[in-house]
């Protein structure tokens, strides 16, 4: 679901989106990758990322993955979810590295690790590419009441206290 | 006719599109099953009926098979009926799916393209929609979000056609466009009314009547099979100018067209051209503009027909072409082209004696890359340059 | 054709050997908190293993422990236990996780 937000606000913002996950059995807990295809004009292409502008981690125990980091374009980034700091770049090709304890703040504020709305906040102010705002107005559609409200905070925390270091 | 009002642009996916799509045409009966990819589908139209949006009478069924046995009894005693299924469902429903043909009920499915039993696979392929080829439906494949809606309300149009009374199955990629998340212009549903209005000026179809003695689909034997099974293949063939005639329609009133049969991109002024169909198309086409920039004229069919097989079309673009290369998303049990493209070589005395190369590629979740197209495109350019060539290729066994 | 593929299965059709090669991915990798047994509670009465959904317990003589290879921590065994003895515990506090 936080992929298709993400997809909501670029729409707000007026870009065309293209997101979608691919795994391979229905349930909740299993390993899930999801691809999100951004762009101006119409997206036609309909495969999987194979050379990504930005790479969002939300379980940090993927960090263990040798393949992690494969395919990564120059000058892209990388947005964690971690409660220790980034040490060292863990890939030529990164320009930028986010870490956010993104986990601990959705226990904070919405009670639930739940850490994927602070880490699409933790996505607008890392790499620019949209506004806090349009995430924000893309959660409605999503969530309501209390729980939108909880989720509005840890979007919003997620955008303030994201350590972004530029290599 | 006026033009439609513009619609609500909501970012959804592919199957919450196809509950949409329904919904909007007024379904009277639903029957379906979950099974993944499409279990979204079930889940949001039963939420629809919950919460009155949608005014249908949904049918819990305990599989797919009584799920087509359902809406194919309603459609015959005169409802409009949908139901949504995948792979192991819709074999599950074979039986049935050649009853809803055979008794002329206007059924309409939309089926998320997965691969078949045999060995268990929960992925995307065509081989759900090849197995059911012969079961008499209209067959037909779409390429993205926008698409499957726009094709569901066209597919009530074309089934309940008093010249054509067929079931019309709408495929699209499982995981592929099922799960994607893009932006979609949702059509009000008086503009869909308006759309679907034309078919309360036509005859009305023959229905069961309480209180009548009326039988449906009796006399299978000697000249009463025959006739039956004549007038279903000749009206089979009529879904082919009227699947074009609608789109145009549709066109005129909502302000999108897809081309019918098939959809020809950049195939005027081709030397080589490239047939495909579902999602993949969409990767195909941007292919296609960066190959174009090199300096190779090719094009692209994009067959959206598939049942009935939009002959004389495909003719009618692949003629004089120097090479064509087919991709098939499926298999063909027992030749070693890809089904596509045996089936259209059936075609080859009216296209001509050019090269058609087979490549069987995106099955099971793996994709047809930027990369594959690529070198599909390279290798029917040099066939079409009377280079030698391989006349099948199974992309992923040669990875 | 040039196959480059090289066979996953040694026989014609897709036959495994479920103690080895289950194309199935380490399902116990995906586990987000796992079940740890208070023993002085259980008293043997094996509900957590049959209602285990991918029947992972291990009957080790007088009490019944996870497979943590594929435990999938789904906590339908703490739910089941009639003496309450199973607590989910978060991965994350454990040296192996």
């Amino acid at each position: 679901m936080a992929a298709r937000m993400l997809a909501s606000a670029f729409v707000i913002e007026g870009k065309s989106v293209a997101s979608f996950p691919m795994y391979g059995f229905e349930r909740r807990g299993a390993p899930v990758v999801a691809f999100t295809r951004v762009d101006d004009k119409p997206i036609r292409e309909k495969t999987q990322i194979y050379t990504p502008d930005c790479l969002v981690v939300i379980d940090p125990g993927l960090l263990a993955l040798p393949t992690l980091f494969t395919g990564l374009k120059p000058g892209s980034a990388f947005i964690l979810n971690s409660p220790k700091k980034l040490t060292a770049k863990p890939s030529e090709n990164l320009k930028i590295g986010a870490v956010v304890n993104a986990t601990q703040i959705a226990v904070d504020e919405i009670g639930r690790d739940i850490p994927n709305t602070c880490l699409l906040g933790a996505v607008a102010a890392a790499t620019g590419w949209l506004k806090l705002e349009s995430i924000l107005d893309s959660m409605p559609d999503y969530l309501s009441g209390d729980i939108l409200e909880r989720n509005i905070k840890s979007a919003e925390r997620g955008y303030r206290e994201v350590e972004v270091i530029k290599w | 006719m006026a033009k439609a009002q513009k619609g609500q642009v909501r970012v959804i996916t592919g199957n919450a599109v196809g509950a949409y799509g329904a919904m909007l045409c007024r379904p009277e009966v639903v029957a379906a099953y979950p099974i993944t990819p499409q279990s979204e589908i079930a889940e949001l139209l039963s939420q629809f009926k919950a919460n009155g949006v949608m005014d249908a009478e949904y049918v819990e069924v305990e599989g797919e098979n009584s799920a087509m046995n359902v809406v194919l009894a309603a459609g015959v005693a005169g409802a409009r009926v949908f139901t949504a299924t995948s792979s192991y469902g819709l074999v599950f429903m074979y039986d049935a799916l050649q009853e809803a043909s055979g008794f002329r009920v206007p059924v309409v499915m939309v089926n998320a393209n997965r691969e078949t039993p045999g060995i268990h696979a929960v992925s995307s392929g065509q081989q759900d929609m090849i197995s059911a080829r012969d079961t008499g439906w209209v067959q037909i494949i779409v390429e993205n979000d926008q698409e499957i809606l726009d094709q569901i309300i066209m597919a009530y149009r074309l089934a309940e056609d008093y010249d054509i009374q067929l079931p019309v199955m709408v495929n699209y990629d499982g995981f592929y466009l099922s799960y994607l998340a893009e932006a979609v212009e949702i059509p009000n549903i008086e503009d869909v009314d308006a759309f679907l209005a034309p078919l309360k000026e036509q005859p009305k179809r023959q229905t069961l009547v309480p209180g009548v003695s009326k039988g449906c689909g009796t006399h299978g034997m000697e000249m009463g099979y025959v006739e039956a099974r004549y007038k279903h293949c000749m009206a089979l063939e009529r879904v082919k100018n009227k699947v074009d005639e609608i789109d145009k329609a549709f066109s005129d009133y909502f302000g999108r067209s897809y081309g019918g049969q098939l959809e020809e991109y950049r195939t005027e002024d081709a030397d080589i051209i490239i047939i495909a169909s579902g999602s993949a198309a969409g990767t195909v086409k941007t292919v296609i503009d960066a190959k174009r920039e090199e300096g190779v004229k090719v094009g692209l069919v994009k067959l959206r027909m598939f049942r009935p097989f939009p002959a004389e079309r495909i003719v009618k673009a692949l003629k004089g072409k120097k090479a064509i290369g087919v991709i098939d998303r499926s298999l063909c049990f027992g030749w070693k082209y890809g089904p596509m493209c045996m089936e259209l070589r059936a075609l080859s005395p009216e296209i001509g004696p050019s090269p058609i190369l087979s490549y069987i590629d995106g099955l099971a979740n793996l994709d047809i890359t930027i990369t594959h197209i690529g070198r599909v495109i390279d290798e029917v350019s040099a066939a079409a340059q009377g280079k030698s060539y391989q006349e099948v290729t199974w992309i992923p066994m040669e990875e | 054709m040039v196959i480059k593929h090289k066979n996953i299965f040694k026989t014609e059709s897709a036959w495994s050997n479920a103690d080895e090669l289950l194309l199935c991915l380490d399902t116990g990798g995906w586990r987000t908190e796992r079940p740890v047994l208070d023993k002085e509670k259980c008293n043997y009465c094996g509900l957590c293993a049959l209602y285990c959904p991918p029947q992972c317990m291990k009957d080790m003589g007088d009490y019944f422990e996870a497979d943590l290879a594929y435990c999938k921590g789904c906590g339908i065994c703490a739910t089941e236990c009639p003496r309450k003895a199973i607590a989910m515990v978060p991965e994350g506090e454990f040296a192996d996780g």
